[in-house]
């Protein structure tokens, strides 16, 4: 089918001719170019609301509403970014974050891997029915708990603590458990009972042989829950009422729907908040991706 | 030896509960209990601090006779979800499908597609504020470029909403991560199969593909349902609703009576309203699967 080449015509001309002389290799350029053009297209159509917003928060104010837009300011406002962090409190409300974020981390990690060990390798009674109504509860609408855990929390005096964010944490996500099941699951059962023979008890089959072979899993449970922590929402909304006692994401909700506050200052605060969150996830890609693509295609 | 084992099993079972604990302390205190304390609390009216008054009906014949922005919260959330849903849901399995092909610069193609979906929300709140802003807005500057008289998005009754469902379709990489991810799940022989009994890429497509994909596409359904009913902090952040009221998603409407008006009782029985729904649309897809989901293995 293919017609012959030219024997001088070699390299890259070569295959151009090739493509181009044969109708089923070119019906195939035609689509590659297509699919292609999509593609790109597509890729800078989500690209540029990230390119404006970094570029507005490194903008003057008077360049701001510049028609034609204007894509690299000139010049480049970097004291945009201090200036926003400064004008409220927000080193006070990520160290608030953090706190938070690392006692609730800690919490589930210890709590989540103890119940997925009890799940995964110990025998004991109505254990297929509590795990079997710890996963209905993945499936239910944080709403429906919402009123009753706030009158509970402030019954206990909690509200306008950070208990209320990190206790719930220590008893363990119905979610990580179910992923750290699974993992546990996969670990070859020999191991355990090695351990036994060599007289480890059931606590050092947990501590020693488990949780040093589960890393992987471990990293996914404490990069979500980071992640959930840095970007919950609604929680420190009920919970935390004192400017001070603020969590990033709610200060920077404060911050942006103040009127005042012109909008290259709302883009720095917001590209500030990001940053930390988008850095996170290319730090821990891996594991990050194992996590969502286990929960979607296995879950 | 008989003895010994008995011990042995009856010390698994002991640690069993034991490690199991705090899990189950936490379905209890944080999930079950508030659950059935929610259902007693919605027969009340109680502000938190006097006593709850016991009120029987009279809060769901609120909900179901009196209170017009129920009704008003309740079409906006539905008109939302069953647009956004399947759009994000079309688009997620488009973009996977293209993104799995073997081209140039895919995994950063699939980085930038998936990086939007880990901007944390009040982040993309903020942002889209200003991208829909009023003539100054990136939107209304690019529409006007090509010579198009935008409208006002987010203070016009009318373009509210899509502009709620344009931002949210900036999120759809979540979604194509886990099509890619069922995609690649897909042994090739069964490709190979196809291609052999002559099947073209469009019958791949229809016959092999999308046959595959059905239990994820369930589950990707199923959890769009349950979020996109829950809508809260982008709507709460860009607009808290307005303009009068075109934006009011069901919980913000919740989250005003129960946290702003101080209505605990009613709140709840809001609440409960939004999970029944939640229940019956996910019952109907469930029931809907077994005419479209295949399950390898099954039948």
């Amino acid at each position: 089918m293919a017609r012959t080449i030219p024997y001088a015509v070699k390299g890259p001309v070569a295959s151009i001719w090739g493509v181009l002389s044969n109708p089923y290799r070119l019906k195939s350029l035609l689509g590659r170019v297509v699919l292609y053009l999509v593609l790109i297209a597509g890729a800078v159509l989500v690209t540029i609301p990230f390119i404006w917003l970094i570029s507005s928060s490194l903008k003057p104010q008077a360049q701001l509403v510049a028609f034609p837009p204007i894509w690299i300011p000139n010049p480049i406002l970097w004291e945009n970014y201090p200036k926003a962090l400064t004008a409220l409190p927000f080193a006070r409300f990520i160290a608030n974050t953090l706190i938070i974020a690392t006692g609730a981390t800690l919490g589930t990690l210890v709590s989540s891997s103890m119940g997925a060990f009890a799940f995964a390798r110990l025998r004991w009674r109505f254990r297929d029915v509590v795990f079997f109504a710890l996963l209905l509860t993945i499936m239910l609408p944080g709403q429906i708990t919402m009123i009753p855990r706030f009158v509970l929390f402030a019954k206990l005096g909690w509200v306008n603590t950070y208990l209320p964010l990190i206790v719930p944490a220590w008893f363990a996500n119905p979610f990580f458990v179910f992923l750290m099941r699974q993992f546990f699951m996969g670990l070859p059962t020999e191991l355990d009972d090695a351990a036994r023979i060599d007289g480890a008890s059931i606590f050092g089959i947990y501590w020693r042989i488990m949780l040093p072979l589960s890393k992987p899993v471990l990293a996914t449970v404490a990069l979500f829950s980071v992640q959930h922590h840095w970007n919950a929402f609604i929680g420190p909304l009920i919970y935390l009422h004192d400017l001070n006692k603020f969590t990033a994401a709610i200060g920077l909700r404060y911050f942006v729907t103040d009127t005042q506050v012109h909008y290259s200052l709302q883009m720095a605060a917001s590209a500030a908040f990001s940053i930390p969150i988008i850095v996170l996830f290319f730090l821990g890609q891996r594991y990050f991706i194992q996590g969502i693509v286990f929960s979607g295609v296995k879950g | 030896m008989v003895s010994f084992f008995k011990t042995n099993q009856q010390r698994e079972a002991l640690y069993g509960w034991l490690f199991a604990l705090p899990a189950i302390i936490g379905l209890v205190v944080f999930d079950v209990g508030p659950m059935a304390a929610s259902v007693l609390i919605s027969f009340t009216e109680w502000n938190g601090v006097t006593p709850p008054q016991w009120v029987g009906l009279a809060n769901y014949e609120e909900i179901l006779f009196r209170d017009e922005l129920f009704m008003l919260s309740m079409r906006i959330t539905t008109i939302f979800a069953f647009v956004s849903i399947p759009l994000n849901l079309v688009t997620g399995f488009l973009l996977a499908l293209l993104l799995n092909q073997k081209i140039r610069g895919q995994s950063l193609m699939r980085t930038l597609y998936y990086l939007p979906s880990i901007v944390p929300l009040v982040a993309v709140a903020a942002l889209w504020r200003w991208i829909f802003l009023k003539r100054f807005g990136l939107l209304d500057i690019g529409l006007a470029m090509m010579g198009i008289q935008a409208p006002d998005w987010l203070g016009d009754p009318n373009w509210v909403l899509p502009a709620f469902i344009v931002m949210g379709l900036w999120g759809v990489g979540g979604g194509m991560l886990i099509n890619l991810a069922g995609l690649q799940a897909i042994p090739t022989d069964l490709y190979d199969a196809a291609s052999i009994d002559g099947a073209n890429a469009l019958q791949r497509l229809l016959n092999v593909t999308i046959p595959m994909m059905t239990p994820l596409i369930l589950f990707n359904l199923v959890m769009g349902i349950i979020g996109g009913l829950q809508v809260f902090v982008v709507a709460f952040v860009m607009t808290g609703g307005g303009p009068s009221n075109a934006s009011l998603f069901y919980m913000l409407h919740l989250y005003r009576n129960a946290f702003e008006y101080f209505r605990l009782g009613y709140g709840s029985s809001l609440a409960l309203v939004l999970f029944l729904y939640i229940i019956v649309l996910s019952a109907l897809v469930f029931r809907s699967s077994t005419a479209w989901v295949y399950y390898e293995g099954n039948r």
